[in-house]
């Protein structure tokens, strides 16, 4: 998840309690659950590759504050 | 170079102090439907600008602790009443907005008047009503809006109609009422549902900062835990088993109130002489500060409810604060205005008053025969014990006290009225004591008479007082 590649999330994995309503939200299939545990005992989710087109959903429905920032690529010849 | 689209909102704190670990996360359980309304709320507070003069109405449930996450003004509000604290900070805060966010538990069982009224009276604010059809702090109990066949602690085998009857639909209520102006019930159910949820809730903030009137977003949320299911099971649960109880959808969206909220009426200034002339207080009131109590004053009244128990009670502690005495009175009585028992404790000193329960009494007035047998007893040895011959025919058994027998219904009676026996009784009790004088008594007395033509009579009551301990004490 190089930010030269495209839109991308940032997942906090110490904001994240792994409910994975941000995996069923995504209209592209780009997050997954990890394997890693995070010091509260979640297994936290994660940006798996996948095509981000930036649209919020996992933002908005992520009920924890501040897991999940949404990254916009700049537009051609910007 | 990338650019932030989506960021936590800046009306939100950073790190929240309530846990020492992971002090990042919120306190609700994964999955939770309410981080997701708070993010929304949040956004919406940083986009329209209001951030410093919002005022975040918390309830009692999970979303007590909301103040640990909004960075607003907060107010954490009894279990319900968060419309009540949240209209009496409209009357007072002008431009202030404010957010009563509540439970289904909080608003729809024990708070259900408080929120109807709040919506009838038009009060311009915006209330977030998470309904998660279960009490959810307390362990997943049945709420008012559990449906038919949930199961919960309480409802074990399903809520069933026919005993704890249907669902409540709380946005239905609400729009059935003239004033309020946008009603609308959303759902977090998927993704598409939250951004219809986000409209609403942009909406309902926005209504009130343009002074519209009151707006009430109704919140389907997922409760996991309670419901005992994954995450992603409760949001599937939610779409297919509680919207087709609780439709989403706008149930009234005006462009204007059927009132303009700016043009309540506002009190009158009104100045704190023309106050005590309302209540009847004079501001000169009587003060001698002559008397020197012998002992400090323990007594109670005791009697019928509807003889003047309370009322000589408190005509006693106002003569006490007129000499300059410290003074507390304390009532005790049944659910009955008239016919039950009643009984009032006051104190009297020159020293601060630590209980204002009397239990063992140096005085004890009784105008009744069952308040002379619950009572004689705990007069402390020494005292005095003043009975109401008229009804309490007997003579007291104990010897290590003085009894005063006052004829004092028959005495009132006699004058006009026997409401005034407890006056003759307090004269008869004043002059033996001297906790009290003759002339503060006359002086007070018409400030603690509702009925002024009852005035005279009451005078005369004293002097029949007066008469009375002349000529049967010494």
């Amino acid at each position: 998840m190089s930010p030269e590649d495209g839109n991308f999330i940032d997942i906090n994995p110490q904001r994240c309690k792994g409910c994975a309503a941000c995996v069923v939200a995504c209209p592209n299939d780009c997050i997954e659950i990890g394997a890693e545990i995070n010091s509260m005992g979640y297994q936290y989710a994660r940006f798996a590759v996948g095509r981000c087109i930036a649209c919020g959903m996992c933002f908005y429905t992520c009920p924890e504050f501040g897991a999940i920032t949404v990254y916009k690529k700049p537009r051609k010849g910007a | 170079m990338h650019t932030i689209k989506h960021h936590k909102a800046d009306s939100l704190y950073t790190t929240f102090e309530r846990k020492a670990p992971g002090a990042e996360v919120s306190h609700y359980c994964p999955g939770c439907g309410h981080g997701t309304a708070h993010n929304l709320i949040a956004e919406a507070i940083d986009d329209l600008g209001i951030q410093d003069r919002t005022i975040f109405c918390s309830p009692v449930g999970c979303s007590v602790f909301a103040y640990y996450y909004f960075d607003v003004g907060n107010i954490q509000c009894a279990h319900g009443r968060a419309p009540a604290v949240a209209s009496a900070m409209r009357r007072v805060h002008e431009d202030a907005v404010i957010i009563s966010y509540q439970g289904d538990g909080d608003l729809a069982g024990i708070g259900m008047s408080q929120i109807v009224h709040a919506a009838n009276r038009g009060e311009n604010l915006t209330i977030f009503f998470i309904n998660n059809a279960i009490y959810g702090m307390t362990g997943g109990q049945m709420a008012p809006t559990t449906i038919v066949g949930q199961k919960t602690v309480t409802t074990p085998g399903g809520r069933h109609a026919a005993n704890e009857g249907f669902p409540i639909g709380v946005a239905e209520i609400i729009a059935s009422l003239h004033a309020p102006v946008f009603v609308e019930r959303v759902s977090l159910a998927n993704a598409t549902k939250v951004m219809k949820a986000r409209m609403a809730i942009r909406k309902a903030l926005r209504n009130q900062v343009e002074k519209k009137g009151f707006s009430f977003v109704e919140i389907l949320s997922p409760c996991p835990v309670n419901w005992k299911m994954t995450p992603v099971e409760a949001r599937r649960w939610l779409e297919n088993h509680l919207e087709p109880v609780f439709p989403v959808g706008n149930l009234r969206d005006l462009a204007k109130g059927p009132f303009d909220p700016l043009d309540r009426k506002k009190p009158a200034r009104v100045s704190e002489r023309r106050i005590f002339e309302i209540l009847g207080v004079n501001e000169e009131e009587p003060h001698s500060g002559t008397v020197r109590l012998k002992e400090e004053q323990n007594v109670k009244i005791a009697g019928f409810g509807g003889q003047g128990v309370l009322s000589a009670g408190v005509l006693l502690a106002n003569c006490a604060i007129a000499e300059g005495l410290n003074t507390t009175w304390l009532p005790s009585y049944g659910a009955e205005m008239r016919g039950g028992t009643a009984n009032a404790g006051i104190n009297i000193s020159h020293d601060s008053i630590g209980s204002p329960i009397v239990t063992h009494p140096n005085a004890l007035i009784v105008m009744n025969l069952p308040s002379l047998d619950a009572f004689e007893d705990t007069v402390r040895p020494g005292g005095a014990i003043y009975v109401n011959s008229s009804l309490a025919k007997r003579p007291i058994h104990r010897t290590d006290i003085t009894p005063y027998y006052v004829p004092a219904s028959d005495m009132a009676v006699d004058l006009g009225a026997i409401q005034c026996a407890g006056v003759i009784l307090l004269t008869v009790y004043a002059l033996v004591s001297g906790a009290i004088t003759i002339e503060t008594l006359q002086k007070v007395i018409p400030l603690s008479i509702k009925r002024k033509n009852l005035l005279d009579l009451n005078l005369r009551a004293i002097e029949a007082g007066i008469a009375w301990h002349r000529e049967n004490c010494r």
